[in-house]
C-alpha cells in the first residue's frame, strides 16, 4: 500500500480545518506577547516561537500517525492505555508539581506535561472499545455500569487533582451516550438542573420550585396529551406560590412564623403530583413514576443548592459563579478576567483593530491570554468577522466529525469519532462561552488554538487518530 | 439517524448563543470600546504656565509659584493608612472616606481616569508625601503652577483663577475637568492670551497600571504652550497706595492716565484679601458671607449717585446749549426755593459765577442753570429738552457701559422721559419736579468709572478715550476702540471755564470758599471738585474728582467713599495723596497721609447681616 493511494483517503476538510486553527493560533500567540524587542515570530524564547516548535512536532505526529502507525492497534490498545493513563492520573496527584493550587503537572527535567490531557485520548479509545463489543447494550446494568465507570474513573481522579475544570469535559461524554441509546430526557433533566441551581442561586430556591413544577406539568401535559388542561391548573397555583410570601406575611398566622414559604410550596405541589398520580393509578405507572422521581430529586436538588455552592465548591469556583449570574459584582477579584476579557473582545467592532493592533491583549489586560483566553486576542484585533469565522471553522470541525462518525461501518471508530466530537464542542462551548462571560471561569484551554504542548498534541493525536481510522471506511 | 440531526442541531444553536453574545459586545455595545480606551492609553496632560501680568513699568503683578495637586486614580487604591495620609495633608479621615464612598458610587463612569484629589498643596507637604508616596497606591502627585502676587494690591482688579466646573465645561468644551480658567477680573478677560495651550503625553499602559512605554516614542505628544503676558496700564505701586489709603473704608478709587485712556489705578475697598486669592477656594464661603461683598467691584458696578461733581456735566451743557455763559450769576440765598419747597445749599458769598459755583460747589446755582436747560425755548417741549439733556449727558459716558476690557462693568444708570412719566404721569413733571438731576442726585447712579472718566474727559479739554487695563506688547495688541478720541457734545471750548472753578476749588486762597483746599498739593496744579452725595442709608458719601496738572494732565481721579461725610474732607485728601504719590512719588504731606490711613469709616456703612 503506497502513500500516494492513501492520501487520496484522508479527509482533507478535517484537515484543512485543522491546520487553519493551528496557523490562526499561532499568529495570534504571537500577538498576545509581541513585543518590540522579540519581534521575530520564530524567537524561541517566546512563547510564539515555543508554539512553533510544538506545532511542527505536532505535525509529525499527525504525519506519524496518519502513515506510519497502522489503525489496528487502537483498538488492541485501548485497555492497556486506558489503565496506564488512569494510574497516571492517580500517581500525579502525589507526584506532580503543584501550579496554582492544582497538582496535575509532571515535571520531567525541562519537559512537563498534563496527564489530564491525555486521558482525554485514553477515556475515548476506552470508551470506543468497550461499546463496540458485539453483545454491549447501553440498556443491561453491566454495561452501563462499565460505561459510567470508564468515564467516572478519570473524571473523579481529575478532580481529586483539583482541575475541576478539565473534568467538566467528561460531561460531554453524555452526548455519545445519547447518540447511542440513552434516553434525551437525560440530557434535559441535567439542563433542567442547571437551569433550577442558576434560578435558586440568582433569584431564589422558590422561583426554582414553581420553575421546576411548571416544567413537569408541562411535560406531562405533552406526555398525556392534555397540555391545556395540565397549563390552566398548574398556572393559577404557580401564580399562587409566586405570591405565597406576601401573603405569608399577610395573613401573619403565628403558627406558620418560621415555615419558610418554600416549604409551604413544596408541600402544596407534592400534595397536587400525588393527587394526579392518584387519579392516574394503573395507567401510564412507569412514565408517572419517573416523572414523580424527577419532582423530588429536583425538589432536593433545590433544597441541596445552598450546601453545594457553600460547602463543596471551592470559593474560587464560588466567586466566579455568583460573578457570572451577577450576584456579585468584583470588577478586581473574580471577575477582573472576563470583565477585561470582554473589554478586549468588545473594543474589535466589527472588523476588529487589526493584528498587533490590539491594545487591550497586548499590555497584559487579560491574565492567561495566551492560553485560555486566546479567544480575545481573536476578538480585538480580528473582530466580529474573524471571531465569527473562527466560530464557524469549529462549527464545521465538530458537525463534520458527527458527520463522519456516522457514515462508518465500523462501531468503533463511529463511537470514537463521537468521543472526538464530544471534547471539542465541550472545550469549544465552554472556553469561548468563558471568555465572553457566558460560562463561568473554568480554565480549560481552545482546542488547537491556545497556547501549549500537552494541549495542541493531545487535541492532534485526538483528531488524527479518528482521521486515520476515518481512511478505513473503505475497507468495507 | 435522528438522533444525529438534533446533536448537530443542537452544536450549532450552541455555536448561534456564542455569535449572539459576541454580536452584542462587539457590536451592540459601547462601553467596551470606552473601557479599552481607558485602558490602555494615558493622557498625561501637561499643564502650561499662565501667562504673568505685568504693570506698566514692567513689575510683575501677577506671577506664578509652583503647587502641586495630589491626584488619584480610584480604581488602582488599595487599603493604605489613612491616618497617615491625613496627617500628611491636614485631612479629617471622615472627608477621605466620604470621597471614597463617592468614588465607588461612581466606579462605572470613572473607569481608569484620574481625578484631582487634593488641589494646590505646599511644597512642603508635597515632598513629604513624595517620600511615602510608595504606601498610598493610586495617588500621584502633579506640578502645577498657582498665582502669586508679588504686590500685595489688586485681588479685585486681577481677579482669581479657579479649576473649571461642569457647568462651565457644558459651556465650553475646550475645557476639561482639571483646567484652570480665570474666572474674574483680568484674567478673565484675558483669558484667551493667558492661558496658553495644554500639552499631553500619551503613554500606554499594561494591567497592572505600569506605564509601559511612551506611546510611539513620543511622537504625537504634545508640549505645553505657555500663555502670553500681557502688560497692564495699572502703575504697581499706586494701586498699592490706593489700597493702603482705603483700607478701613468702603469705596473705590479709580485713576486713568487722561492722555491715553489708561487705567491707573482701580480701587475697590474692601476687596479680597489678595493673600487668599490663589487660594480662593479654600476661603470662597467665608468672602461670600463678608457683609461688605469683597467680590462686588465697585470701581465698575456701584451706581452711585454722583453727587455735586455731576455739576460739572450740567455746567458744560448749560455752556453749551448757551443758558449760562461764564459771567452768568445766580444768587443763593442758603439754598433754591421751588414753589414751597426748597433745596438747601450750604453758607457761601451769594451771587457766584460758574467759576465761584464750582468753587464752592454751590447747589442754588445749578439749579437754575438745569432749570434753563430744560426750560429752554429752543425746545417745543420739556420732553424733547430733556432728550437731548440726557444725549448730550451719554457723550460723558454716563448711563451706559464705557466699554472697558474689564469684565462685569455696568453702566450705571440715567433716567429718561418715560422713567418720570411712569412717576409723575404723563406731561405731570416739570424742570423743577426733576431738579435734583441738577446736583447730582435723584435718578442718576454713576460707577466710579464713570466719574475717573469725566475727570479725564475734562482734563483732555472735551474727550476721552475708552478706559482700559491692558497696553499693547509684544504679545497682545489691544483693540482699536481704546485708540479712539470719544469727543462730548460740549465744544471743546466751554471746557477751559469749569477748569478754572476746578482750579479755584483746590488752590483758592484761605477763607474764599474753596471745598477741597485738603487737596491742594504746592507745584502740582490739582484741578477738582467735591461732591457730597447723599445716601438714603447713613451718613452722606464723600466724591472727589480731580486732574493734575492743569496743563498736559498726568493723572485724572475719582474717589467715591461711601458713608464718609463730606467730599472734600475725605475723598479730596486721599485722590490728592494719590496724585501726589504718582506724580512726586513721594508724599510731602506725612500727617495727612497718616490720618487718611488710619482713619476708619467702614463702621459707618450699615449692613444687612446675613442670617
Amino acid at each position: 500500500m503506497g502513500n500516494s493511494f492513501k492520501i487520496g483517503k484522508i479527509d482533507m476538510p478535517l484537515v484543512l480545518c485543522y491546520l487553519f486553527l493551528i496557523f490562526v493560533g499561532w499568529i495570534n500567540i504571537f500577538a498576545s506577547v509581541y513585543s518590540e524587542e522579540h519581534s521575530s515570530i520564530f524567537d524561541m524564547s517566546q512563547r510564539y516561537g515555543m508554539q512553533f516548535i510544538w506545532i511542527l512536532t505536532a505535525l509529525v505526529i499527525a504525519g506519524a500517525i496518519l502513515f506510519a502507525l497502522s489503525h489496528k492497534i487502537y483498538s488492541v490498545l485501548a485497555p492497556p492505555i486506558y489503565v496506564a493513563v488512569c494510574l497516571l492520573l492517580f500517581a500525579v496527584i502525589f507526584l506532580g508539581k503543584e501550579v496554582n493550587g492544582s497538582r496535575s503537572w509532571f515535571e520531567i527535567g525541562p519537559v512537563s506535561f498534563q496527564p489530564a490531557e491525555i486521558s482525554k485520548i485514553s477515556t475515548s479509545l476506552f470508551l470506543a472499545y468497550i461499546m463496540s463489543k458485539y453483545s454491549f447494550r447501553l440498556g443491561r446494568m453491566r454495561d452501563a455500569v462499565s460505561v459510567a465507570v470508564a468515564i467516572l474513573l478519570p473524571m473523579a481522579l481529575i478532580v481529586m487533582e483539583k482541575e475541576t475544570g478539565s473534568a467538566l469535559v467528561y460531561c460531554g461524554f453524555i452526548f455519545l451516550l445519547y447518540r447511542e441509546g440513552l434516553s434525551g430526557w437525560f440530557i434535559l433533566y441535567g439542563l433542567m438542573s442547571i437551569l433550577l441551581f442558576v434560578v435558586t442561586l440568582a433569584v431564589s430556591p422558590l422561583a426554582a420550585i414553581i420553575i421546576l413544577f411548571l416544567l413537569h406539568a408541562i411535560i406531562n401535559g405533552i406526555y398525556t396529551g392534555r397540555l391545556m388542561r395540565h397549563l390552566l391548573l398548574a398556572l393559577p397555583v404557580a401564580a399562587l406560590l409566586w405570591f405565597l410570601p406576601s401573603l405569608h406575611t399577610l395573613i401573619n398566622l403565628e403558627y406558620l412564623n418560621g415555615i419558610k414559604p418554600e416549604y409551604i410550596a413544596v408541600a402544596i405541589i407534592l400534595a397536587f403530583a400525588i393527587f394526579c398520580m392518584y387519579k392516574l393509578r394503573g395507567k401510564r405507572g412507569r412514565h408517572m413514576k419517573l416523572l414523580f422521581l424527577s419532582l423530588a430529586s429536583s425538589i432536593a436538588l433545590v433544597f441541596s443548592v445552598e450546601f453545594i455552592f457553600q460547602e463543596i465548591l471551592q470559593p474560587h469556583q464560588r466567586a466566579r459563579i455568583e460573578n457570572l449570574l451577577g450576584i456579585t459584582e468584583d470588577l478586581k477579584g473574580a471577575g477582573y478576567n472576563v470583565h477585561q476579557s470582554k473589554i478586549a473582545i468588545g473594543s474589535g467592532g466589527m472588523w476588529g483593530k487589526g493584528f498587533l493592533d490590539g491594545t487591550q491583549t497586548k499590555f497584559n489586560f487579560v491574565p492567561e491570554q495566551s492560553t485560555d483566553f486566546i479567544f480575545c486576542t481573536v476578538g480585538e484585533e480580528w473582530g466580529f468577522a474573524g471571531s465569527v469565522a473562527v466560530i464557524a471553522v469549529y462549527l464545521f470541525l465538530i458537525t463534520r466529525l458527527i458527520v463522519l462518525s456516522e457514515r462508518q461501518k465500523d462501531n468503533f471508530t463511529r463511537i470514537y469519532g463521537y468521543c472526538v466530537a464530544c471534547c471539542f464542542f465541550m472545550h469549544v462551548f465552554i472556553n469561548i462561552g468563558m471568555t465572553m462571560g457566558l460560562v463561568p471561569v473554568i480554565g480549560i484551554p481552545l482546542p488547537l488554538l491556545s497556547y501549549g504542548g500537552s494541549s495542541l498534541w493531545s487535541f492532534t493525536v485526538l483528531l488524527f487518530i479518528f482521521i486515520r481510522l476515518d481512511m478505513e471506511r473503505w475497507k468495507y | 439517524m435522528e438522533k444525529k440531526n438534533i446533536l448537530i442541531a443542537g452544536v450549532l444553536a450552541v455555536g448561534l448563543i456564542l455569535i449572539l453574545q459576541l454580536f452584542n459586545l462587539q457590536i451592540l455595545k459601547d462601553e467596551y470600546k470606552i473601557n479599552a480606551e481607558n485602558n490602555a492609553y494615558k493622557y498625561v496632560t501637561r499643564y502650561p504656565v499662565r501667562g504673568l501680568i505685568l504693570d506698566r513699568n514692567g513689575n510683575i503683578l501677577v506671577g506664578n509659584k509652583n503647587t502641586y495637586d495630589i491626584m488619584v486614580t480610584p480604581i488602582e487604591v488599595r487599603d493604605f493608612d489613612t491616618l497617615d495620609f491625613c496627617t500628611i495633608f491636614n485631612l479629617n479621615p471622615l472627608d477621605v472616606r466620604e470621597k471614597f464612598k463617592e468614588y465607588k458610587r461612581y466606579r462605572r463612569r470613572i473607569g481608569y481616569q484620574s481625578l484631582t484629589f487634593l488641589k494646590q498643596v505646599s511644597g512642603i507637604q508635597y515632598s513629604i508625601f513624595i517620600e511615602k508616596a510608595w504606601k498610598f497606591p493610586g495617588f500621584s502627585a502633579v506640578s502645577r503652577t498657582s498665582r502669586n502676587y508679588p504686590f500685595a494690591a489688586g485681588a479685585n482688579l486681577f481677579g482669581y483663577v479657579t479649576e473649571v466646573d461642569a457647568d462651565f465645561i457644558k459651556k465650553n468644551p475646550e475645557y476639561r475637568s482639571g483646567d484652570y480658567v480665570g474666572a474674574s477680573g483680568l484674567e478673565k478677560s484675558y483669558e484667551d492670551v493667558l492661558k496658553g495651550e495644554k500639552g499631553y503625553n500619551i503613554l500606554l499602559r499594561d494591567v497592572h497600571n505600569r506605564i509601559h512605554s511612551s506611546f510611539e516614542d513620543g511622537a504625537y505628544d504634545k508640549d505645553a504652550v505657555p500663555g502670553k503676558d500681557i502688560v497692564s496700564t495699572i502703575d504697581g505701586y499706586l494701586q498699592q497706595y490706593g489700597e493702603e489709603l482705603m483700607q478701613n473704608k468702603v469705596g473705590s478709587v479709580v485713576a486713568i492716565e487722561p492722555s491715553t485712556g489708561e487705567i491707573l489705578a482701580l480701587i475697590s475697598s474692601p476687596g479680597i484679601n489678595i493673600e487668599q486669592l490663589a487660594t480662593i477656594n479654600k476661603h470662597y464661603k467665608e468672602i461670600v458671607n463678608d457683609p461688605y461683598k469683597p467680590m462686588f467691584n465697585r470701581a465698575v458696578m456701584s451706581a452711585y449717585p454722583p453727587g455735586s461733581v455731576f455739576k460739572l456735566v450740567n455746567g458744560l451743557i448749560g455752556l453749551q446749549e448757551g443758558v449760562i455763559t461764564p459771567e452768568t450769576r445766580y444768587s443763593c440765598n442758603m439754598g433754591y426755593t421751588y414753589g414751597n419747597r426748597k433745596l438747601g445749599c450750604h453758607a457761601h458769598p451769594s451771587p457766584t459765577d460758574l467759576t465761584q459755583s464750582i468753587m464752592m460747589s454751590c447747589n442754588a446755582y445749578y439749579c437754575h442753570t438745569f432749570k434753563a436747560i430744560l426750560e429752554n425755548r429752543k425746545y417745543p417741549t420739556i420732553g424733547d429738552a430733556f432728550n437731548n439733556w440726557r444725549e448730550m449727558v451719554m457723550s460723558f459716558g454716563f448711563g451706559r457701559k464705557l466699554g472697558s476690557d474689564f469684565p462685569s462693568e455696568l453702566g450705571g444708570t440715567l433716567p429718561t422721559t418715560s422713567t418720570y412719566d411712569k412717576i409723575h404721569g404723563k406731561n405731570r413733571w416739570r424742570a423743577n419736579t426733576v431738579i435734583s438731576l441738577s446736583i447730582g442726585q435723584g435718578e442718576i447712579g454713576a460707577t466710579p468709572l464713570h466719574l475717573a472718566n469725566l475727570a479725564a474727559t475734562i482734563a483732555n479739554r472735551g474727550y476721552y478715550y475708552i478706559p482700559h487695563l491692558v497696553k499693547d506688547s509684544p504679545d497682545t495688541t489691544i483693540s482699536p476702540r481704546f485708540k479712539e478720541r470719544n469727543y462730548t457734545m460740549v465744544d471743546t471750548s466751554h471746557f477751559h471755564k469749569v477748569i478754572q472753578g476746578m482750579y479755584q476749588a483746590v488752590n483758592s486762597g484761605p477763607g474764599a470758599g474753596g471745598t477741597a483746599r485738603l487737596a491742594r498739593v504746592d507745584g502740582l496744579e490739582i484741578c477738582g471738585k467735591t461732591g457730597t452725595a447723599q445716601n438714603p442709608h447713613g451718613k452722606d458719601n464723600a466724591v472727589f474728582i480731580c486732574f493734575a496738572p492743569r496743563e498736559n494732565p498726568k493723572i485724572a481721579i475719582a474717589a467715591y467713599i461711601e458713608n464718609a461725610g463730606f467730599g472734600g474732607t475725605w475723598a479730596a485728601p486721599i485722590a490728592s495723596l494719590m496724585v501726589e504719590k504718582y506724580l512726586n512719588g513721594e508724599i510731602s504731606r506725612k500727617d495727612l497721609e497718616k490720618r487718611m490711613k488710619e482713619t476708619s469709616l467702614i463702621q459707618n456703612v450699615p449692613v444687612k447681616r446675613r442670617r
